[in-house]
Order: structure tokens, then sequence, then C-alpha cells
């Protein structure tokens, strides 16, 4: 059996800014096989970071994500093919400067990662994936395109990657860029100078829930300081933090975005997963897609909603949940205090018939069932700004 | 923040300050520092038998859930019911007004065996060298 997961023996890895996060003092921990900085105290810590991407800007450095490139080799379209047997959303409805969530499946239906692909080319896309799933994610790569004229090429530890988010980030963004940020709209990209570093990938993606973009510098250390502090420092007019794993963890949980291994996972389906909006059947043959047909005929077991506490209590991954019967019908895969909302909020799956809004379902804190309700979800959806909506 | 030199320490980070056969049970300034904003706060109630290694009970920030467990054994006098609302006291006077439970102690000697302030902050110190 080959190891899905990242060695976890070996020393964690790092980032290009993995020595500015320790003079900054973050407080580090493993993730998926890094480094990484879960909060910054000294900035007022996870609390503080999160409020400062929902109501001004924050930085990330995101820089464990990998970055596939898969382009044609001699016959036009044959990334295209590539990416569409891999990848459960369609892809040739991309245009160039246009990117998609998306996810590749196992033959099962079942996830190896979700994704986000995106269109440099014709005959040229950037799959962006997770930290702690790329060895396997490249490897799935490589070996499910053996039959297509492109070439795959593993570019994740090329780039620095930087994520401002936040609804002044197009302002902060602007005063680095010559890029008319305007013109590149949500899930579009670019490529731009950036503190006067030519050719920067400038993608209006994120994983918060909220406006901001997605940089991609060259990961030499000290261009990838030099530029963190500048966006620190053009941020500083709008209250910038610079924010770490914990307030990445609560932003995109109050959005419903899903993370792997909590609520996608190679055991849960995309319908389970709700993801359904992002796998077009129609497109035509992707691997997963006979299972996924299979199982939709078959009929949902379990689906994906939204809890909120009602007792007192922070329902957390892998606490059981119960129903007014007392059954065991299902478990919590993300859960936490909610910045935004100030409530206790959490994901879980429960069978369908669990899963209307305002049902009663309970979850076991230490020994206590402790009422909670289905809400709708996502928990915190931004206002959009007239610009934005296309 | 300084460590009372009349408490004793666990090496889970609870502080322990004995006052003749009752204490207060509290988390140490590291501990707070490592779990970051306490939102939550579990406590027993008032009565309830504790016995020294085993859980009291639990303080929750954003993103961790951290077991505290009992220094010493003994049965709760009072649970500090003003964590309840402001549970962040425990954040900023971890030694003081952020004290977890009082006791009365079952065999008071149990508290002996703990560190004192000079040993837990070079053993704290001796954790800080480990993850710098």
């Amino acid at each position: 059996m080959e190891s899905v997961n990242s060695p976890t023996n070996s020393a964690p890895r790092k980032t290009p800014l993995n020595a500015l996060h320790r003079r900054l003092s973050a407080k580090m921990v493993n993730f998926g096989g890094w480094d990484m900085p879960v909060e910054y105290p000294s900035g007022g810590g996870l609390v503080a970071e999160h409020k400062a991407v929902r109501g001004a800007v924050g930085l990330f450095d995101v820089s464990h994500m990998g970055d596939i490139r898969i382009h044609s080799r001699r016959t036009p379209g044959g990334a295209l093919a590539a990416v569409q047997h891999l990848t459960m959303n369609d892809a040739s409805r991309l245009a160039i400067g246009q990117a998609q969530y998306s996810a590749m499946l196992y033959p099962e239906g079942t996830f190896v990662d979700d994704v986000i692909v995106h269109r440099l080319g014709q005959d040229e896309f950037l799959l962006v994936i997770n930290a702690g799933t790329r060895e396997k994610d490249v490897n799935w790569v490589r070996r499910n395109t053996g039959n297509f004229d492109c070439t795959v090429e593993d570019l994740s530890d090329k780039y620095t990657q930087l994520a401002i988010q936040g609804p002044r980030a197009a302002d902060l963004l602007s005063k680095l860029t010559d890029t008319n940020l305007n013109m590149v709209k949500n899930y579009w990209f670019t490529h731009g100078t950036v503190c006067g570093l030519p050719n920067i990938l400038i993608a209006r993606t994120g994983y918060t829930g909220e406006d901001g973009f997605e940089i991609y510098i060259p990961s030499h250390v000290a261009t990838s300081e030099r530029v963190w502090h500048t966006v620190i420092d053009a941020g500083k007019e709008y209250g910038i933090l610079p924010c770490g794993l914990g307030a990445r963890n609560t932003l995109r949980l109050e959005a419903k975005m899903a993370l792997y291994e909590h609520e996608i996972s190679d055991k849960i389906n995309v319908w389970e997963a709700g993801l359904d909006r992002y796998c077009k059947m129609e497109k035509g043959e992707f691997i997963g897609r006979a299972a996924l047909d299979e199982e939709r005929k078959a009929g949902l077991m379990r689906t994906l909603v939204g809890l909120e506490m009602v007792e007192r209590g922070i329902a957390r991954d892998g606490y059981r949940c119960f129903n007014e019967s007392g059954e065991a019908i299902g478990v919590v895969t993300s859960g936490s205090p909610s910045p935004t909302l100030c409530k206790n909020i959490a994901l879980a799956y429960v069978p369908p018939t669990s899963s209307a809004v305002g049902t009663t379902i309970y979850v076991e804190i230490r020994q206590q069932k402790c009422k909670a309700q289905v809400v709708a979800t996502p928990f915190y959806k931004r206002l959009k700004k007239a610009s934005a909506i296309s | 923040m300084a460590y009372p030199q009349q408490y004793r320490y666990t090496k889970e980070h609870e502080w322990i300050d004995v006052q003749g056969d009752t204490a207060k049970i509290g988390i140490t300034d590291y501990a707070q520092h490592e779990l970051g904003d306490v939102v939550f706060v579990e406590l027993p109630s008032a009565g309830a038998k504790l016995e020294k290694g085993k859980s009291l009970g639990s303080v929750e920030s954003v993103k961790a859930v951290s077991d505290i467990y009992t220094p010493a054994s003994g049965q709760v006098v009072e649970a500090n019911s003003e964590l309840q609302n402001k549970p962040e006291t425990i954040n900023t006077d971890p030694h003081g007004a952020g004290w977890l439970v009082k006791i009365k102690l079952a065999n008071p000697a149990e508290v002996n065996a703990l560190m004192d302030a000079a040993a837990y902050e070079a053993y704290i110190a001796e954790k800080k060298e480990a993850s710098a």
C-alpha cells in the first residue's frame, strides 16, 4: 500500500517565510508536515486576525499550497483533455485568465483533493492543491495523465504564495501593482508587476469567504520577505494584520469552505459533501463519474449540514451527533466559535432525514449531549459590492 | 509574567495555591499563552470529588480544547463562576482572578511532589527552547 499522507516523522518543511514568522514570534504548528504559523500573538492573535480579514485586510503565507502545471506537448487540446479527465468541474468552460473550484476524485467518487484550476493559456493549466496532499496529488496527476499528450510539472517549490484577503485587499494591492484590479473579477486572474517584480500571477481567489487576492511570487527568501513587508506597510492604513492558519480555519468554516480530511476525504463522495454545483456530469468522462452516477441513483446516506450550538459548548471535529431519540446519527467534521457571529458553529455529516433547517441535533461533548440546531449555510456570506457582481 | 513563589506547579501547566487545608487551582501564564484567547470554560460543581491527575474540567480557545488535570485530590468548595461570562480573565490574570476551582485538600502532602516556581520556570524554558 502506498501512503496517502505526507511523512510526519521527518522534520517539518518550511516556507521561504518561516524565519520571518519566527521573528514575528508567531505560534507555530505542524500542519500537514509543514511548520506553519497558527497565529501571531503580537498582533492580537486569532480573533483579531479573523476580524481584520472580515473588516479590513489580512495577509497569509500560504506557500505550503502546491502548484501543478499541465500543458499540451504536441497536440493542441492535450492539456485540456487531461484536466477534464482528472477533475470534476468543466475546464472547457474556462476562458484564459479564469479559474474554477474543482476536485480530483478517486474512481469511487470520493476525494483525492479539492483544487483550483486556472487556465493560463489555451493549452496550459495550473492546479493549486493542498499542502498535506501535495505528493499524493502530484503522483496522482502523473499516474493518470500518461495517456494524454501533456507535460506535468510540479512547481510547488517555485512560488511563495501570499493571500491578501478582506474588503480592503483591492485597495491595498492596487498600490503595489500596475494592474487594474477592477478588471480582475472574482475567480479570474492576470499577470502583472507587483512590488517591482514582473509577470506575477495575481488571482482573485481565497479561502476566507471575503474578497481578496492570491499572488505567486518567486520563492527566493529575501524577495519573499521584501514583498511581505511591502504588503504589510501598504496595509497599515487599513489596519492589516499578518494572519495564521487559525484564522484561516475559522474564516473558511464560517464560509462553509471544505477542508481536506474534514468535510472531504477519500471516504466522502461529492454528493454527500454537497459540492454538486462544481461537478459537471454532463461534460463527459472523468475519474469518479461512473461511481457518482450510481451513487446519485442510490440516494444519499448522509449529507453535510451546518449546526449552531443552542446549549453551552463547542462542537469539535470528531464529536458524535445524536437525534432526539438518542440514536447516534453522525459526526462533526469541523467546529469552532465563530468570531463574526459570536456563536458556536459546526459542520457535520447526518442522514438526510435529520438535515432540515431547524432540526434538533445533540452533539456529545465530553460525555454530555449538548443541544444544537441545523441552520442554513454558509454561516457567513459577504455583501458583494456592485462592482464585484458580474 | 512572574510565577508566584508560594504556588506549586505541574508538568501539565496547572498551578495550586495552598492555604491551610484548602487550595486554589488555575492554569499558568505559559498555558494560557499556548492556548490563545480563552472562549469557554467548563468546571465541576461545588461538592464534586476530584482525584489527583484526573481531568477536572476544560478550558477552550477558539482553536483548541485543553483538559485541566487536578494537581491534588480533594473536594470542590467553589468554582470560579466569573469565568462563565468572562473566560478571557484566564488570559489577562491567569495566576489571580483567572483561578478555576477552590478545593478542600484530601491529602495536603500530595502537593509536596509538585514543582516550585524556580523548577517550573526552568521546565518551561526548556520547552520553549525545544520549540524554537
